[in-house]
């Protein structure tokens, strides 16, 4: 590799550097700016009613119900609703890798598709099949004779609602990963342990889990950032209610910055959210290392 | 015994496929429902008057077409000019030594860990101001290039031989030539998962395109018909329909195109 020149190194790189510089680390600093002033619709007319406040807005969001009320929905959403997916998308990938199974390729296919869908029209679709008296899900629930749920009514039932969905939109993403991490793992090494008399539950927990803990590890660490973004289900199917159980923190900043343009307390909110994601993502790290050297 | 637990688990594989995709099937379905069908008790799974009514009005009153060719503007655009920044820089940080390339690169990779919302304010104000907002551009410029796009190609491009380059080098082949005519054609597999991934990433995005396109003539698809839902709540097979057309070409593209889409996933999952 010849040292090149640094004019063809601009060429190359200028470009795209160029552009996440000015429009993401640019808009990064300036949101860290913004969210330490009272940046208003009145200062979106005339930029001189901009005031700087320093951390005020940092301590009005400590002491701002709705924050915590969205803060906990979205805890919610991300540490329940990311485990379920995240053993949903191991156990089909399990069963698809075990050799008895045909229609490999199709099942795969299949159980992928909700994935690429658009998030905003299954939603919808969603929307409807909740729906308490046409909807097919208390439908299918009355034939077996249960009571029909009033799925997205009620403050108990709205956030499982969303987490089904979820579930069910994004299981197909990690299958496929779970699936490359198991094609990794030696046929050998079950082999010895089958010879040793090693049971099924033995086998899962001694040489499958410790040799997919790489790949746990990043789909818990991507899903874990993907989950605290949660924002079309909400929007869409129930704008945050019923009675706020289903706020979660992108919609309250998008209500705040977008609705009623208190810019300021918006980018608070969206800074929040990165060193909330930022401290879960480093304390994943640490605990998922430890965690695969007991394994061993 | 063996050949009983093969039964039992290819048929329950089969119903979980079908639970799977239901909720498309039903959308499908619905769609070509008449108006108060899909509302009625018994629940109807199939539509007793097959009609194409729902499509029509769509197309005709409500002008989805004009939404349908913005998200296709949009796509292609942020597809063809990603795909361009991101080679071009994904090449540079695998064959070129430069003075601190390794930590330019570690830099970049550290930035995926901001969530996009961050940005989001401060851009709009940006974009405002250049009178972006309501344009093609305002939803493009934020999309041109992307971390994980130049990590990807980088990864592919580090296992192309060195000689290569080198020859072509000896024969007086200027750099931009080696990138287009030697590098270019052998990523193409790289670049069209890359494509694939964002085409349909930006074919679904919602937020961003929420908060630009203010005018209601510069919507696209998702945005569209998510605000169709605020006055047409009760009209289920007129909204079912709105869906499929949103969906539909997605689900178009990753058919004919699955293989690159499904080895992109499971080979980037490889390399972590």
């Amino acid at each position: 590799m010849p040292k090149a020149r640094f004019t063809i190194i601009l060429l190359f790189l200028g470009p795209a550097l160029f552009s996440i510089l000015i429009f993401f680390i640019l808009p990064v600093a300036f949101a860290f700016v913004l969210s330490l002033t009272d940046f208003d619709i009145y200062s979106l007319g005339d930029i001189k009613y901009v005031r700087f406040v320093g951390l005020e807005n940092y301590l009005k969001i400590i002491h701002d119900p709705l924050f915590w009320k969205a803060l906990l929905n979205t805890f919610y959403f991300v540490f329940v609703g990311g485990p379920i997916s995240i053993a949903v998308s191991l156990f089909s990938a399990l069963l698809l890798q075990s050799k008895l199974v045909k229609f490999k390729r199709f099942l795969r296919f299949a159980f992928f598709t909700p994935v690429v869908t658009t998030l905003v029209a299954v939603a919808i679709v969603w929307r409807y099949l909740y729906h308490p008296r046409f909807g097919l899900f208390n439908q299918f629930l009355m034939i077996f004779g249960f009571d029909p749920v009033n799925w997205l009514g009620d403050p108990k039932y709205a956030m499982p609602s969303i987490i089904i969905l979820a579930v069910w939109k994004n299981f197909g993403y990690n299958m496929l990963i779970f699936i490359a991490g198991l094609q990794n793992i030696p046929d050998e090494l079950y082999e010895a342990a089958e010879i040793d008399g090693a049971s099924f539950l033995q086998k899962f927990k001694n040489i499958t889990l410790p040799m997919l803990a790489p790949t746990m590890l990043f789909v818990t660490l991507t899903t874990t950032i993907g989950y605290f973004q949660l924002f079309a289900e909400p929007y869409v199917m129930t704008q945050g209610g019923p009675l706020n159980s289903t706020l979660s923190i992108v919609l309250l900043m998008y209500q705040h910055g977008f609705r009623w343009w208190n810019i300021g307390y918006s980018t608070t909110i969206a800074f929040s959210l990165f060193f909330i994601v930022f401290l879960f993502s480093i304390l994943q790290l640490k605990i998922q290392k430890r965690g695969y050297f007991f394994a061993r | 015994m063996r050949k009983l637990y093969a039964y039992i688990l290819n048929f329950l594989l089969l119903v979980a496929c079908f639970f799977t995709i239901s909720p498309l099937l039903w959308m499908v379905s619905a769609s070509f429902m008449s108006i108060g069908e899909a509302s009625q008790i018994p629940i109807r799974i199939l539509p007793q008057n097959f009609t194409l009514e729902n499509y029509k009005i769509l197309f005709s009153r409500l002008n989805l077409s004009r939404y349908f060719i913005n998200s296709l503007i949009i796509s292609l655009s942020v597809t063809f000019i990603s795909l361009f920044l991101n080679s071009l820089a994904g090449y540079a940080f695998a064959k070129y030594q430069f003075k601190k390339r390794d930590k330019i690169f570690n830099f970049l990779l550290s930035l995926m860990v901001i969530p996009g919302q961050v940005t989001m304010l401060p851009l709009f104000l940006m974009l405002k101001n250049l009178g972006l907002v309501n344009t093609y551009l305002g939803v493009i410029i934020p999309g041109m290039c992307s971390v994980f796009g130049i990590f990807m190609i980088r990864q592919y491009v580090i296992s192309i031989p060195d000689s290569l380059i080198e020859s072509a080098r000896m024969d007086g082949a200027g750099e931009f030539q080696i990138y287009l005519k030697i590098i270019l054609p052998l990523c193409k597999p790289i670049l069209i998962t890359l494509g694939l991934f964002t085409f349909i990433g930006t074919w679904n995005d919602f937020l961003w395109p929420l908060i630009i396109m203010t005018d209601n003539s510069m919507y696209t698809l998702p945005v569209a018909i998510a605000n169709l839902m605020g006055e047409h709540s009760a009209d289920v097979e007129l909204m079912m329909a709105g869906s499929v057309i949103t969906v539909f070409p997605i689900l178009l593209v990753f058919a004919i195109a699955q293989n690159y889409y499904i080895q992109g996933i499971m080979g980037g999952a490889l390399k972590e």
